[in-house]
């Protein structure tokens, strides 16, 4: 039989998106509906004294403004994570729909409601907000000195989290003789993620109930959080999540729709939407976290670590939202991907005036690679060592298991990936050229490896379910609660279920669209858990429909259920090979049968207790203008052990993006704020510096497949880990080139001017 | 949707001076790439617009009797940048031209709507400044010829009167004879955006190469407004063609320029990619005239 499974497959979303077909929540919002626009805080902090709305209402098509005055006052929180029943480890309800305390610039004030945008633009911009300013504080390490303005009352001194790491004893471990030390800080900048669609959702009411139809990576999760901010039965609430053009982790969150789900409740159920402009996403919705890390190594001349340190100073801004798992993500790879026996690590989050940072593609490993990576290439230096012969000596080796997680490195994935990265770039021979450069122009290759974990057990539930529908040809509809936000899954979830019932892959209908009232639960896109989480109940339910497909073949033909098998939409007797009829014959039959009609359908949840690492690397190959302070990327490679790729087109198109994202998050892309006044500078397009084709070079991803043992598929995560690595490859290659170390991403012509001169260079 | 109160569409220069009379306070849009941003951002929200894109006549590079290039102010980007008068008498425009933002804007933004906005960012305004460019203003009173330095009052400022409509662009013959020159726009990334400083250099050699008979040099974004640096002009003129001129020419240029300090870029920064870009752009320049830098 003929396997889906490991083909590059065409995307089986492809043409409605090429051709403009595909429908997303603007296009499902009909004519009818009521336009919205908020109004933010134009201060960094501060309480609301009051809301002058007078000169606004007058605006011809005004419909209603509300105020924070007249919100309701449910805290709430917003992280797109699985509840837990556990009151511990339930995320920070710091969140309120409108605020009165405005916590960043860009914060909810009020929302003008009327019947066109033009209208609501115009009366938004009328409202006038008197306040009571509040001194306000940018820096994450700022925010934790005593004087610090305080950002939330329940957490006096604005540290939202603080975990510790202790393995062996650091202190008495550092004081052996002869130890080198390497030490250094690393910062990583905010940055959003810039999805081509903004965040927008609409909602309205039916029978009682709130309909919200949202671009969201999680419906689950988001009901269950409107029915939170609201104070509703949770049931009250239905979401429909159409396609989406794309989240990042951004719609890993509940934006706008707690507000929108309200509006409806306040209007009559008239259909209301709330529609994001680029400039409001990059500061009102997510952002990722700015993490400031420090690391000290304790060295044997032979290479070895004796002690380590690591602390991690994450900035949270304003709202929790995600929180402490990020920083806590990042630094739970430390004493991982280099094993010590004697380490040391603290992580803080901390709110501070910025916007509220969330989940982001890689969720702490980029901040983490950044910081460990740039590290490493300095250790290698202070050592005189080869960057990555010095690695294959220092990398977690085969075998490792963490303690936490159960978590194990079946292969040696860390050396396997050098191994090809090396042979793919020529790196050795390059390493070589660029020695001992003079000119102003130099060139230079560097690398950094990834660490990354699939999916969230043993933190939270994973846990997958699935549905499946015979039609009367044959063809087969899949559901699940795992969500199409670009990456591909459909295609992938068709191929898998194709395989699984024993079907041609063009006879699987996947329903992209999840709609909570009829989609089986599932919490999301997130944590790059898709294929490797829906592989499970994909391949449960296929097997399921298959058996009772098989039992009614048996009634129907007279076989032996031992020698029955349903390969390519047809049964076969296994014995002699004959094709006793096709799936779409027995289909009909089994619905249409006088004698005994059955709707043949099969559904199950699988719950995952197991999670898989997901390993690779980057190489980068860089010329650096120097006095232009100017880098251009000439090559750059990423290699992966994302175990067997089921769709080999996609997988590479997964890495091209990934790699995109982590070029502009190590050479451009920053999202500034003026000091005086906590306004973001960049919030658009133009300004914020996302790298555009100009800026790539051609992007080469490259495949170790060693099957992952605990996968039905044999796959791992492959969603977030292209975006690990390629900002530390990029500032080693830069090392290299000019002997300049950039501790401070992204390494913009600013950046390098400074460091340049500082270095003597200009 | 755009908050738009009002469009006029003109059907020729005279009607499009005839609706600036009658509505003075509407704003001119042409290609609309600036317009229709700032009245999305709301700075031009609720405005009345007079179209003048359908004026066809206002399209397209031509030489008129006595040699001059007229580049007509509705000339898009990408049409200045084909077109082959551009190409064989000064490639640099085009090339220049070439460098905004992408591909979509630059089929729909013209050179006319560019040089009105008055910014010292865009990307055909340091090279216009540096080949002496006439601005053609047309007014109820006629036409009126201004060199584009006067044309520039200030930061987003114009000497274009209530009346009157930019028609075109004029480069004199005596400005593209012999000359060769260079466009370096330095931005943060390589599409998309706008230039952190623009330098345009031209030189004419003399007849055997050694000799730099008139350099000049231009910036974007050196000061509020484009501008020449007549130091660097003046320590480069008559002088041999060597690297002590160039090195010379890119210093004298801080004699002129006046960047400033903002979030985009330092001052400092700036100041020191300039004159790295004029020593470059002089570079070549004498590279496409000819001659080699001893």
């Amino acid at each position: 039989m003929s396997k889906s499974v490991g083909q590059s497959k065409v995307r089986v979303d492809a043409y409605d998106k090429a051709a403009g077909r595909a429908k997303f929540t603007d296009d499902l919002c009909d004519s009818s509906a009521l336009f919205t626009r908020i109004v933010h805080s134009a201060i960094a902090h501060g309480i609301v004294k009051s809301v002058d709305t007078l000169k606004a209402e007058q605006v011809p098509g005004v419909v209603k403004i509300f105020t924070c005055f007249q919100a309701p006052h449910h805290p709430f929180p917003t992280a797109g994570h699985p509840w837990s029943t556990d009151p511990r480890h339930q995320d920070t309800a710091d969140r309120l729909l409108l605020n009165r305390h405005v916590r960043y610039y860009g914060d909810d004030i009020a929302v003008v409601v009327a019947e066109n945008e033009a209208a609501a633009a115009q009366a938004a911009r009328l409202v006038r907000v008197e306040y009571e300013e509040l001194p306000f504080v940018l820096d994450v390490q700022k925010a934790m000195e005593p004087d610090a303005p305080q950002i939330h009352d329940r957490v006096p001194g604005n540290i939202l989290a603080h975990t510790q790491l202790r393995n062996g004893d650091y202190e008495t471990a550092c004081r052996e003789p002869g130890l080198i030390k390497v030490e250094g800080w690393y910062d990583t900048p905010t940055v959003q993620h810039c999805h081509i669609e903004n965040h927008i959702c609409t909602a309205y009411m039916e029978a009682g109930r709130i309909v919200v139809t949202s671009s969201t990576q999680i419906p689950h999760i988001v009901r269950r959080i409107c029915g939170q901010a609201l104070g509703v039965p949770w049931g009250k609430v239905r979401i429909i999540k159409p396609y989406i053009g794309g989240g990042f982790g951004n719609k890993q969150d509940a934006l706008y729709e707690p507000l929108c789900a309200w509006l409806t409740t306040q209007l009559g159920g008239r259909l209301v939407k709330i529609d994001c402009s680029r400039e409001e996403t990059f500061v009102s919705n997510r952002v990722r976290h700015a993490i400031r890390t420090h690391i000290i190594s304790w060295v044997r001349p032979d290479g070895s670590f004796a002690a380590r340190k690591i602390e991690c100073f994450s900035n949270q801004g304003g709202y929790a939202s995600h929180g402490h798992s990020i920083a806590a993500k990042g630094m739970g790879t430390f004493p991982q991907i280099y094993p010590c026996p004697h380490v040391e690590g603290d992580a803080y989050t901390v709110y501070t005036n910025r916007p509220a940072a969330g989940a982001m593609r890689g969720y702490g490993i980029p901040q983490a690679m950044w910081a460990g990576e740039s590290h490493l290439d300095d250790v290698a230096r202070a050592l005189g060592r080869d960057p990555v012969e010095y690695r294959r000596q220092v990398v977690m080796p085969k075998g490792f298991r963490d303690a936490f997680s159960k978590n194990e490195n079946y292969f040696d994935s860390f050396r396997q990936v050098m191994d090809r990265g090396m042979a793919e770039t020529g790196y050795l021979q390059k390493r070589e050229d660029y020695q001992n450069q003079t000119g102003p122009v130099r060139r230079g290759i560097g690398m950094a490896l990834f660490w990354y974990n699939t999916a969230v057990w043993p933190i939270s539930l994973e846990s997958s379910s699935c549905r499946m529908v015979l039609n009367q040809d044959g063809s087969v509809q899949v559901q699940t609660g795992e969500t199409e936000i670009g990456q591909g899954c459909d295609t992938a979830f068709s191929q898998m279920a194709a395989d699984a019932i024993g079907i041609p892959f063009a006879d699987v209908h996947m329903v992209s669209t999840q709609d909570t009232d009829v989609t089986p639960f599932g919490t999301g896109a997130y944590a790059s858990r898709q294929t490797y989480t829906g592989g499970f109940s994909i391949q449960q339910t296929g097997q399921m429909l298959k058996e009772r497909i098989l039992s009614y073949a048996v009634e129907l033909t007279r076989q032996a259920r031992e020698n029955l098998d349903l390969a390519d939409g047809k049964i076969i007797r296994t014995t002699d090979g004959r094709e006793l009829m096709t799936l779409g014959e027995l289909a009909t039959e089994a619905l249409y049968s006088l004698s005994h009609s059955q709707h043949i359908t099969a559904e199950s949840t699988y719950q995952i207790k197991n999670n898989a690492y997901s390993f690779g690397c980057t190489f980068a190959e860089v010329e650096v203008d120097i006095p232009l302070c100017r880098v251009k990327l000439l090559n750059i490679l990423n290699v992966h052990d994302c175990g067997k790729l089921i769709n080999p087109a996609l997988a590479e198109a997964q890495v091209h993006g990934g790699m995109s994202m982590g070029i502009g998050y190590g050479l451009s892309e920053q999202l500034l704020f003026d000091e005086k006044t906590g306004r973001p500078l960049n919030n658009n397009l133009l300004d914020y510096k996302l790298s555009t084709f100009m800026d790539h070079p051609h992007l080469r991803a490259s495949f170790v497949e060693n099957p992952e043992p605990t996968s039905p598929y044999g796959t791992k995560a492959l969603g977030e880990p292209p975006a690990c690595s390629p900002a530390p490859a990029i500032r080693n290659a830069i090392l290299q080139a000019t002997g300049v170390a950039i501790n401070s991403a992204p390494m913009t012509p600013h950046v390098l001017f400074a460091a340049f001169r500082d270095a003597g260079l200009l | 949707m755009y908050d738009l109160r009002a469009l006029y569409e003109a059907e020729s220069v005279q009607d499009a001076i005839r609706l600036r009379l009658e509505h003075p306070e509407a704003r001119i849009i042409a290609g609309g790439t600036d317009v229709l941003v700032q009245m999305r951002e709301g700075r031009l929200a609720g405005m009345e617009l007079i179209s003048i894109y359908g004026i066809d006549a206002m399209r397209g590079v031509s030489m008129d009797g006595a040699e001059n290039i007229r580049i007509g102010s509705l000339t898009s980007f990408s049409h200045i940048t084909k077109d082959p008068i551009i190409q064989k008498y000064i490639p640099v425009l085009g090339e220049a031209v070439d460098m905004v933002g992408g591909p979509q804007i630059r089929n729909a933004g013209t050179i006319g709507g560019n040089t009105c906005n008055g910014v010292t960012s865009a990307d055909s305004a340091s090279t216009l400044f540096a080949w002496d460019a006439i601005v053609e203003l047309t007014g109820e009173q006629g036409v009126r010829q201004i060199p584009i330095q006067d044309f520039y009052i200030s930061a987003g400022k114009v000497d274009l009167h209530p009346d009157e409509v930019q028609t075109a662009i004029l480069i004199p013959k005596a400005s593209y004879e012999n000359c060769f020159g260079h466009y370096i726009k330095y931005a943060m990334r390589n599409a998309m955006d706008i230039a952190t400083t623009g330098c345009s250099v031209n030189a004419v050699l003399s007849e055997d190469r050694k000799t730099i008979v008139r350099a000049r040099i231009a910036y974007g974004v050196a000061g509020p407004v484009p501008m020449r640096a007549p130091a660097a002009e003046a320590a480069a003129a008559g002088k041999p063609v060597s690297q002590e001129t160039a090195d010379t020419f890119a210093a004298a240029v801080l004699e002129d320029i006046r960047p400033r300090d903002s979030w985009r870029a330092s001052k400092a920064f700036r100041e020191h990619i300039a004159v790295e870009l004029a020593k470059r752009c002089l570079a070549e320049s004498v590279r496409l005239a000819g001659g080699e830098l001893a």
